[in-house]
């Protein structure tokens, strides 16, 4: 008999709200996060906003010991973290130590303290870099910071997928669920708004350039023209179910029933992406047929061509107009791998109060068959929610996940 | 604040460069008597006192080597070895 895996709690941190319930009350309200960017000076760069996190008061959400060694988007999952298992109702240092594992996802480690030492490093030289920027840079840091935090020493890993990372987190929590770890804590945080991280960002060419936040970023928009960053992202609290039950967890959100991922083929190639496999095989493996699903949370790349093969991917699979498909993100900008996590808290959210969040401030181009939900949250049962989201570079993943039985 | 020009490195001195450059534990009173207290009582990791002893190097202009650094395990042989390495500076 197969280990179920469930959620059992939650830590958000995003732009247009710190913490599940004020996440939530703004996404469903339409509320949007992204704005002119106020960390530097954008206005030497061709793209000027992002989902910035303002109000995080990381000297009073953690120890000052922590402070030095940390840079933001650790902060975030340090945090995260402990949100999470507080609204797990776990007190992480009760239990075995063995029993317990993190597993996160990363796109660009510590951008900014690395930056900070950079600086330092060329302004006045090498004996003025931080010790600590041994591992604050690094993209397992945060799985790091989490265990050594909660003393969490069962099996702890980091996967760099970019956007696809946030779904691959959580399969390997899953996988070690099904291997015998009771609990894991699985999601991811990013942060990279800083000159450095913000020069590397727009390298990628899919960054868009508009300066009204409202028009700036438009999955599935005839004006589509690129992302807009954000910074923030999700942890969740992943049990085995009959664990979850024993201990009377306060809350279970729902189970990750499925999970698949594809790698595009070569570019030129003239062969489909993988997307549509990686949807059709998540389903197989939950035992879903499409009309089981609810939901789907785009991933929502908003350049034309990747708009493109996503809808086509999802209407290959539901029918034109077959399931409602949304995109929250564009309230907090792409998370990179803290983006599908956040769906995934969001999904699990929908399920518990029978709402969809809404897409704002896209008009839905025609060539796009697909049942877009705008402006205001839908009221509607949600038995099950597909997330999708894709890497730079070619990296697919599909998630299932289902209502608590 | 600082000592390097009088030559003398103090434990109020050490509280100081600790706190900036490590932070302090919420459980621990950094005022109080640390001087015998191991540095891992105190809640400071050998990363910590590397960090530390590369501010000591730079405010105080001296030179400890990292093994040095690595071997002190309370603020009073820490403080010991900066004194002995600002008596041995040429003037």
């Amino acid at each position: 008999m197969t280990a179920r895996a469930v959620v059992t709690g939650l830590g958000i941190v995003a732009s247009n709200g710190i913490g599940r319930d004020a996440y939530w009350a703004a996404t469903l309200a339409g509320r949007s996060g992204i704005g002119r960017i106020t960390r530097f000076d954008p206005t030497p760069y061709p793209a000027r906003l992002a989902g910035e996190v303002s109000g995080f008061a990381a000297e009073e959400l953690l120890p000052s010991r922590l402070l030095p060694q940390t840079d933001r988007m650790t902060r975030f999952a340090l945090v995260g973290a402990d949100w999470a298992f507080a609204d797990a109702g776990i007190r992480p240092q009760e239990l075995p130590e063995f029993d317990m594992g993190v597993a996160t996802a990363s796109h660009a480690g510590g951008f900014e303290f690395g930056q900070n030492e950079l600086k330092a490093l060329w302004s006045r030289g090498g004996q003025y870099v931080s010790a600590y920027q041994s591992f604050a840079w690094f993209y397992a840091v945060n799985s790091g910071q989490i265990s050594i935090r909660n003393g969490m020493r069962g099996p702890s890993s980091v996967v760099v997928s970019d956007q696809a990372g946030g779904l691959d987190a959580v399969a390997q929590a899953r996988r070690q669920i099904r291997k015998g770890i009771p609990l894991m804590v699985a999601g991811a945080m990013d942060s990279s708004i800083c000159p450095w991280g913000w020069v590397a960002q727009l390298a990628c060419g899919r960054i868009s350039v508009s300066e009204a936040p409202d028009r700036a970023y438009l999955p599935f928009d005839a004006e589509a023209c690129g992302y807009v960053p954000g910074e923030g992202g999700a942890l969740l609290i992943i049990e085995e179910a009959d664990h979850a039950r024993r201990r009377e967890a306060p809350q279970v959100y729902g189970e990750i029933a499925g999970y698949a991922a594809t790698f595009d083929p070569r570019p030129g190639s003239g062969r489909d992406s993988g997307l549509r496999r990686a949807i059709e095989q998540a389903l197989r493996d939950a035992e879903i047929p499409p009309d089981g699903i609810d939901v789907v949370f785009a991933d929502a790349a908003a350049t034309p061509e990747l708009d493109q093969v996503e809808a086509t991917a999802i209407t290959g699979v539901f029918g034109p107009g077959g399931v409602p498909v949304t995109a929250p993100k564009t309230m907090t900008g792409r998370l990179y791998s803290g983006a599908a996590p956040l769906d995934l808290a969001a999904a699990l959210l929908s399920i518990r109060d029978g709402i969809i969040p809404p897409t704002t401030h896209v008009r839905l181009a025609d060539r796009y068959e697909i049942d877009l939900v705008r402006n205001a949250p839908r009221t509607a049962p949600v038995r099950a929610a597909l997330v999708l989201a894709r890497g730079y570079g070619g990296f697919n993943s599909a998630m299932v996940v289902r209502a608590p039985t | 604040m600082s000592t390097a020009q009088t030559g003398s490195f103090t434990d109020d001195d050490l509280r100081r460069i600790l706190r900036e450059g490590a932070g302090s534990d919420e459980s621990v009173d950094l005022d109080g008597d640390i001087l015998d207290s191991t540095f891992e009582e105190l809640g400071y990791d050998s990363l910590a006192l590397l960090e530390t002893g590369s501010r000591i190097e730079r405010e105080y202009q001296i030179t400890l080597e990292d093994d040095a650094v690595s071997g002190v395990r309370t603020p009073r042989e820490l403080i010991d070895l900066v004194q002995q390495r600002l008596a041995a500076r040429p003037s």
